[in-house]
């Protein structure tokens, strides 16, 4: 199942590398992964999607847990949550497409924010699922170039991760 | 004030350190000065540093205390790898102190620069670079604290040069205490989790308790003793927790796992409650498929380290703590409650386990003048009356001396367990004996491992360690052999050298100790009795062995845990 950890990490030199270094070394995978400063300039926030049963899960926040640069940690996917990504997107554009693409935009809900006789680029937030299906309308359309943040989250209602 | 070398060097004191094991080089020079012109840490070079870490190691595992390493940056550093890997996977704490280059010079690809704390990353617990030379006393307090709490480990502190440049003096303070928001290992165990346990385990029919080297290193032993007698339960140790509980005891069923006893491996098949007490159900434990392993057992595990509990075999009880404290709680409810255990069964399990035990799997047969590897630590273990400090290397000779010397104390046996560290025996011998300095020290080897960190004799010479290596020489790479003939056909690919062996005897001559060969089996004992006699002065034992012989019982891989080879020819 895909999981989203997030959490708050000392903002130290080699805490990001320790954490990237545990996944590859007991061969978790990670799909995406996000890390930037917070209002606490001590603390990172990061968070990663991977997928894994139950008990490799288990296992991940564990060992996730014992770096002693990791402060609190989170699976979000256990309670209700926000997750949101960025994308832009790179197309070319001519003729009939040209409106075709900028309906498809409106319809996600998603911005042209750069534009030339040839090219938009679109900008489009939401859940990875939701930036996945954009990407699926366009077909027949020369995708360019795809840049995803990665997934952030953030848990519903009054639960909060700090410290 | 002080420099950031001298800083250094008082932080360690301040720590309660009185020796370090190290090897100068450029980027270390500043610290060796500072070492130079004090006298309250004692520094021993080493030849190599795989043996300063070894050696270090050593030493923490004798003692409790951690053992402490310093070297140069670059193939000084590189060199401590596999030490630091050995510490890392058996939970010992170290601390690494490695030479860096000057701060500006960091990623240039500067003379004799690795990214050591890059390098080290997967094999430490945690690891500093020092960026300032104010904040010595601060990582050096962290460092200590990180690598003795919780599950112990190594911890790398990689000091640019020009932070220990004497030139600079700052006003130095060493901190009381420390505090890690990140990091606070449990002091107790969860109380409603430990009663339940306790209930499982007083209504359990055919219990087994399973401790392991973490009971050695929590300091739990007599806790897990006295459990264990107020029980009346059967009890094994792994190959790192022998000693945990005193193998001469009656309820001691020996070694479990691949080499382990019959008894002891079909107790835990046949058990329906098995109390795991600082083990981790290593894969040279449980076999390799998990999904045999004990059908019935319910199971209670004690572990400091959260990440080790349900990591393979799901634990039915989980109790994440320190386990002398678990264990304290444990004997306390235990001892008001006793009745409940149903003393018919438990009567009857012991039966079952008396019928194994009959079957006497670590019997030797003596073929005349041969002598057999099992019968040189049947002969030291008599010449020692059993209480040496052993150190071994890895190979056959370890699972003899794990089976055959029977080891009543913690902190007695000293080997590479979880790694399987050629090399690690001689070193980590020193590292005992200048801990030590009036015990009897013998490091068990192979003439395969010996060789693996042979420059450490002269370091034994330069301290005058009185050291007795029994040299265990099947002329072979015995365990690679063994294998071969198991599952190769006895194809023995790279695992023999016999004619290119060097003269032991001359060898541990030309370093200036002593050496002899015994090849008789009847002056077996009265030369080993000779050797250990000499009090002075190391002894190198070369034994020549059976080159046969094998190490059973032996798991059928991909079995059950009751499914053994016996011998050559007998099998569960
Ligand atoms: C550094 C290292 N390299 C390779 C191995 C693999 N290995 C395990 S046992 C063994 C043979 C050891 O030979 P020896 O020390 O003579 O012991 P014996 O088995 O003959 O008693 C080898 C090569 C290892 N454990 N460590
Ligand atoms: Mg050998």
């Amino acid at each position: 199942m895909r999981r989203i950890i997030s959490m708050l990490m000392e903002n130290e030199p080699g805490a990001l590398s320790r954490v990237v270094g545990l996944f590859s070394q007991r061969n978790y995978n990670i799909n995406s992964l996000t890390v930037a400063p917070t209002d606490d300039s001590t603390l990172s926030r990061l968070t990663v999607t991977t997928i894994g049963d139950d008990r490799k899960i288990e296992q991940i926040v564990k060992h996730l847990n014992k770096l002693v640069d990791v402060v609190k940690l989170v699976d979000l996917t256990e309670g209700s949550h926000l997750e949101r990504e960025l994308m832009l997107i790179k197309v070319k554009v001519n003729g009939a497409q040209r409106a075709e693409v900028m309906r498809l935009a409106e319809i996600f809900r998603g911005e042209i924010v750069d534009v030339t006789t040839s090219i938009y680029v679109v900008q489009l937030s939401g859940t990875s699922k939701k930036l996945d299906a954009f990407i699926a309308a366009l077909e027949g359309v020369q995708v360019l170039e795809v840049v995803r943040t990665g997934v952030s989250g953030i848990s519903r209602s009054d639960k909060v991760l700090s410290l | 004030m002080l420099s950031g070398g001298e800083m250094l060097i008082r932080a360690l004191h301040d720590e309660g350190v009185d020796l370090i094991f190290g090897y100068p080089g450029g980027t270390a020079l500043h610290i060796y000065d500072a070492i130079f012109q004090q006298d309250k840490v004692n520094h021993i070079l080493v030849r190599h540093e795989q043996g300063a870490t070894h050696a270090a190691d050593g030493y923490a595992r004798a003692t409790g205390k951690p053992g402490v390493v310093l070297v140069t940056s670059g193939p000084g550093a590189t060199n401590t790898i596999t030490g630091i890997a050995t510490a890392y996977m058996d939970s010992i704490p170290m601390i690494v102190i490695s030479g860096q280059v000057t701060r500006n010079a960091i990623g240039s690809d500067a003379f004799q620069e690795t990214d050591m704390v890059g390098v080290s990353r997967p094999i430490v617990k945690h690891s500093f670079l020092v960026q300032r030379p104010e904040d010595i006393p601060s990582v050096v307090k962290k460092a200590f604290h990180i690598a003795t709490t919780g599950r112990p480990g190594p911890v790398v502190i990689d000091v640019p040069k020009d932070v220990t440049d004497p030139a600079d003096k700052f006003p130095y303070e060493y901190p009381e205490s420390v505090k890690l928001r990140s990091y606070s290992p449990p002091q107790k165990g969860h109380s409603g989790q430990i009663k339940k346990a306790v209930e499982i385990l007083l209504s359990a029919k055919k219990p087994i308790i399973y401790a392991g080297g973490g009971v050695v290193q929590g300091e739990g032993s007599e806790e897990l003793t006295q459990l264990t007698q107020a029980l009346g339960y059967p009890i094994t140790n792994t190959l790192m927790g022998l000693g945990a509980y005193p193998a001469t005891d009656k309820q001691f069923l020996g070694m479990l796992g691949m080499h382990g006893t019959y008894e002891a491996n079909m107790a835990m098949h046949e058990s329906d409650v098995i109390l795991a007490v600082g083990a981790r159900f290593d894969d040279r434990v449980t076999n390799s498929d998990i999904s045999k392993f004990c059908p019935n057992a319910t199971i209670l595990h004690i572990d400091i380290d959260p990440a080790s509990i349900s990591k393979t075999v799901t634990a039915h009880i989980p109790i994440v703590g320190p386990v002398k404290a678990v264990l304290k709680e444990m004997n306390e409810q235990v001892d008001t409650a006793l009745s409940a255990i149903d003393a018919d069964a438990l009567e009857r399990w012991w039966e079952n386990i008396e019928h194994w035990r009959e079957r006497n799997c670590l019997a030797v047969k003596s073929e005349g003048e041969v002598i057999k590897p099992q019968q040189v630590i049947q002969a030291l273990y008599a010449v020692t009356e059993g209480d040496a400090y052993v150190t071994s290397d890895v190979g056959q000779h370890q699972m003899f001396a794990a089976q055959y010397y029977h080891f009543d104390k913690p902190r007695r046996w000293i080997n590479s367990g979880g790694l399987g560290t050629m090399g690690f025996g001689l070193p980590a011998a020193m590292g005992v004996q200048l801990a030590y300095p009036d015990a009897t020290v013998a490091c068990v080897t192979g003439e395969g491992s010996i060789q693996m960190c042979i420059q450490e004799l002269s370091t034994c010479k330069q301290c005058e360690l009185p050291i007795k290596i029994v040299n265990i020489n099947n002329e072979a790479l015995g365990m690679v052999r063994q294998w071969q003939d198991m599952q190769y056909s006895g194809r023995h690919s790279h695992s023999t050298y016999a004619d290119s062996l060097p003269d032991f005897v001359k060898l541990a001559e030309a370093y200036g100790h002593v050496g002899i060969r015994i090849e008789k089996l009847s002056e077996l004992e009265t030369k080993l009795a000779e050797a250990f006699a000499i009090k002075d002065k190391l002894v190198f034992i070369d034994v020549v062995v059976d080159q046969n012989e094998h190490v059973y019982p032996m798991a059928i891989r991909g079995g059950a845990m009751n499914e053994m080879f016996l011998s050559k020819t007998e099998r569960t």
